[in-house]
């Protein structure tokens, strides 16, 4: 029963959350609405009994990412408005719809053949953090150190990026001079 | 009423839905990476609950990856964005069409 409000409550939040923001013109409203509507699907993943999942949902997702997103903003202009494609909308809305049931019918499509077993069934008496634990550092220990090799490459790549020049300050320049700057760049990009 | 797995999985797929018209429809790529960002969390979504309903952690450790990956494509892509910005002034998609032939 409760289990059923919940779920129904934050589905309804999620989606609304989620609805704001593809739709709204202010970029700031797009970044608060994902960050609402990331720490509400942490909700499902409480409900569903990943606790590990939902903590780290709302760690990296509400934390880190949107973080870097509130960083990346301060770099573009976001007080405009945001400016949309007008295609045809009846288009997109269909093309939406028939990839989401195509998803479905991926994700049923084995659930329907019905032979499925737990691979890695989950232990009796330890908690999920501990079962998570289990399992990562004995199955997917390699895809995981992988992964750690990932988030190393990323991490390098956005310093090399976003590094460049940061000695120079954007707000403290005048106009002239962020042109000339620009200019400047341009010539060597060209060249 | 009991929640099935039948429910979580259109809730992921609406929301997966959802995140495709904020691809098809945004046109700053700000907040493209944000619709992106939907869709990798509907998938989430669907993978937890067919863990949980199945009884197999496989499941949730695919949905750690994906944040994972999730976590290192904001990093490159809005290092990527900020060069861009740095460059030409704007980060509209329209006007990224250099390679057009």
């Amino acid at each position: 029963m409760f289990e059923a409000i919940a779920f129904y409550l934050f589905a309804f939040l999620t989606i609304s959350m989620f609805y704001i923001a593809v739709t709204t013109q202010q970029a700031l409203y797009a970044l608060s609405a994902i960050a609402a509507g990331m720490l509400f699907i942490s909700a499902f993943f409480f409900i569903l009994g990943a606790d590990f999942l939902g903590a780290v949902q709302i760690i990296v997702y509400s934390g880190a990412v949107m973080a870097l997103y509130a960083f990346g903003m301060m770099f573009f202009d976001t007080t405009r408005e945001v400016k949309e494609k007008h295609g045809n909308s009846m288009i997109v809305l269909g093309l939406s719809v028939l990839v989401a049931f195509l998803v479905v019918v991926i994700f049923a499509v084995p659930l329907v053949s019905g032979n499925i077993t737990a691979l890695y069934p989950i232990v009796e008496g330890a908690g999920n953090t501990q079962e998570v634990g289990m399992v990562l550092f004995t199955k997917y220990l390699v895809p995981f150190e992988v992964a750690a090799i990932m988030l190393l490459v990323a991490m390098v790549a956005g310093i090399v990026l976003a590094g460049k020049k940061m000695d120079l300050s954007l707000t403290l320049m005048n106009e002239a001079q962020i042109r000339d700057m620009r200019d400047e760049e341009n010539k060597k990009v060209l060249s | 009423m009991e929640i099935g797995l039948n429910h979580y999985l259109a809730l992921s797929a609406i929301l997966f839905s959802i995140g495709l018209v904020g691809v098809m429809r945004r046109k700053n790529l700000l907040l493209l990476f944000l619709a992106t960002e939907i869709l990798l969390n509907s998938v989430n979504i669907a993978f937890a609950a067919i863990s949980h309903y199945y009884g197999d952690l496989t499941g949730q450790m695919f949905a750690f990856f994906v944040i994972a990956i999730a976590a290192s494509e904001v990093a490159v892509g809005l290092g990527l964005l900020i060069v861009w910005h740095k460059r030409h002034g704007n980060i509209d998609l329209d006007t990224m069409s250099t390679m057009r032939g």
